[in-house]
């Protein structure tokens, strides 16, 4: 077995556990701490995809700036205590099921493609920033700048709904 | 040289994006629901990412040069960008929500119900 798919499998075991855990415990902070270790296990699977941009992105963006946000909003509000209610065991039942059934289906519906993802010496240089940059400040600029009115709206937008309403509540 | 089917990632992501259903279909805390959003986002970023490779692994036995699979990772990068976004947006309607109803517990929100 080659140290590739060690890694694979190991990454994937970590993603599938935190992932699991994300859903099931009971605190939080605690759900928010393994959420950082499911993008953490992604990230190696970017790296172990030659997508080395894309790892360095989404350990900065998703499991640095993203997760600092939830866990400061989870500690601004004062939730970090086990006693959250839960729903009834019957509809948690259902949720399972269903959840388990379409992953069923979408296993069955897609078990059947043929591709291979292999490594070739030389090879894995379109995952840098080199190429990625170029391609995104050439054919893509434009919805790069679109991007940035899109931060400018969602800014906006932050401030307005968190802005402290007036005491004359309008309507 | 080590090769791995494509269809491992399938399930891989697959498997992450079932988790985050379920954690959105039985969880009652609004902030958790909007961590499992996040995680059926990355899985569909794992598999784009797969699929980028695994066509640019093809061309490259062809062509030594070819950049094929560039487009993909671009993708993942703007649903990086709007995730990011979405993610302000949506932290700021749960403590806008938090402020008029002192919870984020969604089985208050059954207002439009009545």
């Amino acid at each position: 077995m080659h140290i590739t798919e060690i890694l694979f499998w190991i990454l994937t075991a970590l993603a599938l556990f935190s992932a699991l855990m994300v859903v099931s415990s009971d605190n939080p902070v605690h759900s928010v701490l393994w959420l950082i270790l499911v993008f953490m296990a992604i990230t190696g699977h970017y790296i172990l995809m030659n997508a080395q941009f894309l790892a360095i992105v989404n350990m900065i963006v998703y499991a640095g700036a993203i997760m600092v946000l939830f866990l400061f909003v989870i500690m601004f509000m004062n939730l970090n205590k086990d006693s959250e209610p839960q729903k009834s065991v019957w509809l948690r039942l259902a949720a399972v099921v269903s959840g388990g059934s379409l992953l069923l289906i979408l296993v069955a519906a897609l078990k059947d493609n043929g591709g291979y993802i292999n490594s070739m010496k030389g090879e894995g240089s379109i995952g840098l920033i080199k190429n990625l940059g170029n391609t995104l400040f050439t054919e893509y600029v434009v919805p790069f700048e679109i991007s940035s009115i899109l931060f400018l709206s969602a800014m906006v937008g932050a401030v307005v709904l968190g802005k402290k309403e007036s005491s004359t509540p309008a309507a | 040289m080590p090769i791995i089917p494509v269809n491992y990632y399938i399930f891989l992501s697959l498997a992450l994006f079932a988790i985050g259903i379920v954690g959105v279909l039985t969880r009652r805390n609004a902030i958790i629901i909007f961590m499992c959003i996040e995680l059926m986002l990355n899985a569909v970023n794992i598999l784009l990412v797969a699929f980028s490779k695994m066509h640019h692994v093809a061309a490259f036995a062809l062509d030594k040069t070819t950049t094929v699979g560039t487009e993909a990772q671009l993708f993942v990068f703007f649903i990086m960008v709007v995730a990011a976004a979405e993610v302000t947006v949506g932290l700021a309607i749960i403590v806008m929500l938090y402020r008029n109803i002192h919870s984020v517990d969604i089985n208050f929100l059954n207002r439009l119900k009545h």
